[in-house]
């Protein structure tokens, strides 16, 4: 049964519409507010990198302080250490926030990176076709068949252990993925009746990719970066792993789990604070990537 | 078809020789030679093992001369290995890597494919949250957090299974490592595979078949499984270079003779021959894999035409 | 003649008591011994290899003319006696005639002069033939000047030997079980080439023989029943496994996949002693930890105050109790305790208060020109590893703290790190560490010469040399101890290096693994274990 107060709502929700139009953003903002779990993630990970970036400041201890008399204690709140201390006695909580701050300044830079690349590259390759695309993959094919690890171990004979390289060596390999993944799905967009629409209202190709290929993309590429990011955070403690990773007394996510992961039996607080932390971050980027690609889904509407 | 698939492979040469030079010369750019230790070689030795190992000719002349080996099959004997020749060092660890990472791959796929595919059915049900929890937790943790997991409680605490070592390849070795292997890309590919079943069950094709009164499992198979399967097989290259650098971590915590290890020992130990050999190897693994992805996804998606 | 008798006398003690010892009742069926053993080795050919973990196996398949007893006193291996001349210079072997290769040939005198000339060959390329320096005309054949067949190793007639030395050398039969100078079977080597070190191809005269090696997975050796000594050997079979992490070692070794292994993690060194008790067995080794100073470059040319201040705010105690952990002696000297013939000496300072100690670096770090204004900054170079790591970041904490240097820590790949630290412009204060080669000063010694290929500190110092090259030729050993003990006091005063800890070796060995005995060379010859009932 409608009642009269809900016909005066959509009323008002129809002139609403009529006075501003609704873009894809705006409508997909408004989507996203709907789902409770992106949004909790939105804000945990606000939380998080607030953390990272403020709290440091606040505690007594610095990143690199040994106390030798506290080597792999437990949490405890009696001596200050709320995570307790890792091997050589340094305060697990700055570390980890430290850690924290790295992780993410090499999955957000990284990231960046390879979207750039990848988006144009991928869009330009797929929607262009023929000859060009077949020479811009071939480039792509070389560059894959690469192994990533030759690449990344002589990039760090090259340069020593310079962490902003790294964030663009893993950033330049990553875009492989992301131009693949859009070239293949331009390549069945282009066939699509809109772009064959514009295509005969005379848009130019610059402006086809960018209006009407990339856009329809982000779905794809949203899902994408979600995965990304936690596969940067990700890589950059395979390389800690293999003991290529930041340089002390600076630390990561990854260096500090791998740590842990060495010593899981006997110190659990040593791998399940910055492990709890990185998978929180990254559950919540997931979270956020399927949130916005709800949103974003024009055929949802 | 048969054009472009004609044309791909012949293009794949050009490839592998830009791969090659570039590694070569990479290579022999870096610090530090194979024959450098802590100690100091008199020079009369040094000079001895450079001969031998023709790296005191210029280097244009050592680079053609592996050109010419290699089209040989040759990839020249290894440096660090001293008793063995890069042809047989592959020839061991191939197969083993092979064994891990096809399988891994596989199995990743195949449970990757179901479990998205059931998500995505399912969508916003308890189903759907409990598999997409399990993948993002798959994706959360590394390897090497994993291994050593699975090691301590299946190998130390239970005894079930051999904490490491390969044993030829007993199928009771295979288990943990192969498991540590596949299940963060279970986790991607079901993912992946989520979103774009839910796209296109979505879609008009779909719609028009539901409409049909088509029954479900008719729809998901026959008409939803093929569009929606395409950006998994896009992301089957990617998942395999993914899972030969992933397959180092593994082959590492569990002692196992892989060619991963191989490489990574050669890197470091500047096994000029080894590092090639395995990054040729390996090369043509993979355009030869893209290749296939190449060919399966124009077969999948009747629209591309070349 | 006298001489002789007593190496007789000394053997037939020694092979009593070691008979006696190795007739256990209760052996375990299964006489599979597996022990863990660090990174795959390059190569099993005995010349050209290197390294602890190709040391251990070639013990097993090859025997010099000596080898040890299971404490690591030299006793006798393919020689059954021996006489040395008065001067010391010239040793005449007596090889058993009982000794066998295999494949049933006998070992002969003739197949170790061709092994040691195979050795300093240098188309062989060997890369630690240099350690034959000692022998008469070894040096100039590595070098390219003189004919191999000068070499002074004569073989007299099958089963007797001559070795002539440059000068008296008193640990040259400690050395004679090094693997550059086991004998290789002409023949063999001869058909093979290159690829005599394969399993099925090897030909060796070791209490085992070589039966399976798959790269980067195991190596497998078997009983040799032609060992002339067959009959005490019981362990039937011993599978060499290469891992290189050690907590994935000790997981195996948890899951009963090992027997012994190379080491133990060292964060895990409590739980181990209370989980896995009197399993673990430590022993102190030949080795020091130090760290360097490059005496080429600013800010440690030229300026020993600095130097010594850095050394002595440096709490040694600390760094062994609460990072190393498992009883690694703090280091005050460069020549480890134990050394045959030989008495430590220690840093000056070596026994004043730590309170004391680091006000007098204090002073010394502002005579050098620098203070809490004005602090030092310092690069620290090491190569990668997790102990390296800790060390390091311990060391930087006590320089901040106790005198308010900055310190860069500077994490190096292993090729790298040595390029760096040969080149020595670049470095700073960098991550050393020595495993003497023989039991005697003479492998730490040497060292420190200014033309000595690891002598990365740039140490140059006229009087140190010198006093080198008086011990070289010094026949007698009382003289040849003190004028090394001397050196040693003098590398100390100049601080050209800052040594930390004397190392250990670190073994978990099941409780059924019988046999074993701590030496300090840290050899074990798995001809000497045996597994009991279990």
């Amino acid at each position: 049964m409608v009642t009269a107060k809900d016909i005066n709502a959509l009323q008002s929700l129809n002139s609403n519409e009529e006075i501003k139009g609704r873009s894809l953003w705006s409508d997909a903002t408004h989507r996203l507010k709907m789902n409770k779990a992106a949004v909790t993630s939105v804000i945990i990970l606000l939380l998080i990198t607030l953390m990272v970036i403020i709290a440091p400041s606040f505690s007594p201890f610095s990143f690199d302080e040994i106390d030798w008399d506290l080597i792999s204690t437990p949490p405890s709140i009696a001596n200050g250490h709320v995570f307790g201390t890792d091997a050589i006695g340094r305060d697990l909580f700055v570390r980890t926030l430290y850690g924290g701050r790295m992780s993410l300044m090499i999955g957000v830079i990284a990231t960046m990176v390879s979207l750039l690349i990848g988006i144009t590259y991928g869009a330009t390759a797929g929607y262009l076709g023929g000859r060009t695309d077949a020479i811009m993959m071939r480039i792509v094919d070389i560059l894959y068949a690469t192994p990533f690890m030759f690449f990344v171990i002589l990039l760090m004979v090259f340069f020593g252990r310079n962490i902003y390289l790294i964030f663009i060596a893993i950033g330049a390999i990553n875009w492989l993925d992301m131009a693949r993944i859009v070239r293949g799905q331009t390549l069945s967009l282009k066939r699509k009746e809109f772009v064959e629409a514009a295509i005969a209202c005379g848009v130019t190709t610059p402006r086809i990719i960018l209006r009407h290929i990339v856009p329809n993309l982000l779905g794809i590429v949203v899902v994408y970066v979600t995965l990304t990011i936690p596969q940067v955070i990700l890589v950059e403690s395979f390389l800690s792993f293999l003991g290529l990773g930041v340089q002390e007394p600076d630390t990561s996510w990854g260096a500090l789990v791998n740590e842990g992961a060495q010593d899981m039996e006997i110190a659990p607080w040593a791998l399940l604070f910055p492990a709890g932390f990185l998978a929180t971050t990254l559950f919540c980027f997931n979270f956020i990537g399927d949130g916005l690609r709800d949103a974003l889904d024009p055929k949802d509407r | 078809m048969l054009r472009f698939t004609l044309r791909r492979f012949l293009g794949a040469w050009p490839t592998l020789l830009i791969l090659m030079t570039l590694a070569f010369f990479m290579m022999r750019a870096a610090p530090g030679g194979p024959f450098d230790t802590e100690k100091t070689l008199p020079p009369e030795i040094q000079a001895n093992l450079d001969k031998k190992y023709h790296l005191d000719e210029p280097l244009l002349k050592q680079y053609g001369r592996y050109l010419l080996d290699l089209a040989q099959g040759d990839f020249g004997p290894s440096f660090q290995y001293k008793d063995y020749s890069v042809n047989e060092l592959i020839a061991q660890g191939f197969p083993v890597s092979l064994r891990l990472g096809g399988t891994a791959i596989l199995l990743a796929f195949f449970i990757g494919c179901l479990l998205g595919t059931i998500a995505a059915i399912r969508q916003n049900t308890a189903t759907d949250y409990t598999v997409m929890a399990a993948a993002m937790t798959g994706i959360s943790i590394p390897n090497f957090v994993l291994a050593p997991l699975l090691i301590l409680l299946f190998a130390v605490h239970l005894g079930w299974l051999p904490a490491g070592g390969w044993n030829d390849g007993a199928l009771l070795n295979t288990i943990l490592p192969i498991t540590a292997l596949t299940l963060p890309y279970v986790a991607y590919i079901s993912r992946l595979m989520r979103s774009s079943m839910i796209e296109v069950l979505r879609s008009n094709p779909i719609r028009t078949a539901r409409a049909k009164g088509l029954p479900e499992h008719t729809v998901i198979l026959r008409h939803a499984m093929k569009p929606a399967l395409l950006p998994v097989i896009s992301f089957l290259g990617p998942a395999t270079a993914g899972i030969i650098t992933g397959s180092v971590v593994i082959e590492q915590i569990f002692g196992i003779p892989g060619i991963g290890r191989f490489f990574v020992q050669g890197a470091l130990n500047r096994d000029y021959t080894l590092v090639m050999g395995v990054v040729v190897f390996y090369g043509i693994l993979i355009i030869a894999f893209n290749f296939i992805v190449d060919v399966v996804y124009a077969l999948l998606d009747p629209k591309i035409r070349y | 003649m006298l001489k002789k008798c007593c190496v007789v006398l000394i053997v037939c003690l020694i092979s009593f008591t070691q008979a006696s010892f190795a007739k256990p009742g209760n052996l375990a069926e299964k006489q599979i011994l597996r022990r863990g053993n660090g990174s795959e080795v390059q190569t099993l050919d005995p010349h050209k290899a290197e390294g602890v973990p190709a040391s251990n196996i070639l013990r097993d398949l090859y025997e010099g003319l000596t080898i040890e007893s299971p404490d690591g006193k030299v006793i006798p291996g393919a020689a059954e006696s021996w006489e040395i001349s008065d001067d010391g210079k010239m040793y005449t072997f007596h090889i058993r005639k009982n000794a066998r290769w295999s494949n049933g040939d006998p070992v002969t005198a003739e197949d170790f002069v061709y092994g040691l000339r195979r050795s300093v060959d240098p188309a062989t390329g060997s890369q630690y033939s240099q350690i034959l320096a000692p022998i008469l005309n070894a040096e100039d054949i590595i070098s390219g000047k003189k004919p191999v067949a000068s070499m002074g190793v004569e073989a007299v007639d099958d089963h007797t030997l001559k070795i002539t030395l440059k000068a008296a050398t008193p640990y040259l039969l400690g050395l004679l079980n090094h693997s550059t100078t086991y004998p290789v079977h002409r023949g063999s080597v001869e058909q093979h080439g290159e690829q005599f070190s394969r399993p099925g191809k090897l030909v060796s005269n070791g209490a085992y023989k070589l039966k399976e090696w798959k790269v980067q997975s195991q190596i497998v050796v078997q009983r040799n029943p032609m060992y002339w000594d067959n009959d005490n050997t019981i362990i039937e079979q011993v599978i060499y496994l290469p891992i290189e992490e050690s907590s994935a070692e000790l997981k195996r070794y948890r899951a009963g996949e090992l027997d012994i292994t190379g080491g133990i993690p060292t964060n895990q060194y409590s739980w181990i002693m209370k989980n896995l008790p009197g399993e673990l067995h430590v022993t102190p080794t030949l080795g020091t930890y130090y760290y360097g100073f490059n005496l080429t470059r600013p800010p440690f040319k030229d300026n020993l105050k600095l130097r010594q201040a850095l050394s002595m705010a440096v709490d040694r105690e600390i760094l062994t109790e609460k990072i190393t952990k498992a009883g690694e002696i703090p280091a005050y000297g460069w020549v480890p305790p134990g050394v045959n013939n030989y008495s430590s000496q220690s840093l000056d300072y070596a026994k004043m208060p730590k309170a004391e100690r680091i006000k007098k670096a204090q002073q010394l770090y502002q005579q050098a020109g620098y203070s809490r204004g004005n602090p030092l900054t310092v690069e620290i170079r090491y190569n990668t590893s997790e102990n390296h790591k800790k060390i390091a970041v311990g060391i930087s904490a006590m320089w901040k703290k106790n005198l308010g240097i900055r310190t860069k820590l500077i994490n190096e790949e292993w090729k790298v790190f040595l390029e760096n630290r040969k080149q020595k412009k670049l470095t700073e204060a960098f991550r050393g560490g020595w495993i003497g080669d023989y039991n005697d000063a003479f492998t730490f010694s040497e060292l420190m010469q200014s033309d000595h290929g690891i002598n990365d500190s740039g140490y140059n110092s006229p009087e140190y040399d010198k006093l080198l090259e008086q011990a070289a030729t010094e026949s007698d050993l009382d003289k040849r101890r003190s004028i090394l003990e001397s050196a040693e006091r003098l590398l100390l005063k100049d601080h050209a290096i800052m040594p930390l800890y004397f190392y250990v070796t670190k073994h978990l060995i099941k409780p059924y693994v019988k046999g074993y005995q701590p030496n300090i060379l840290d050899h074990t010859y798995s001809k000497n274990l045996w597994i009991s009932k279990h």
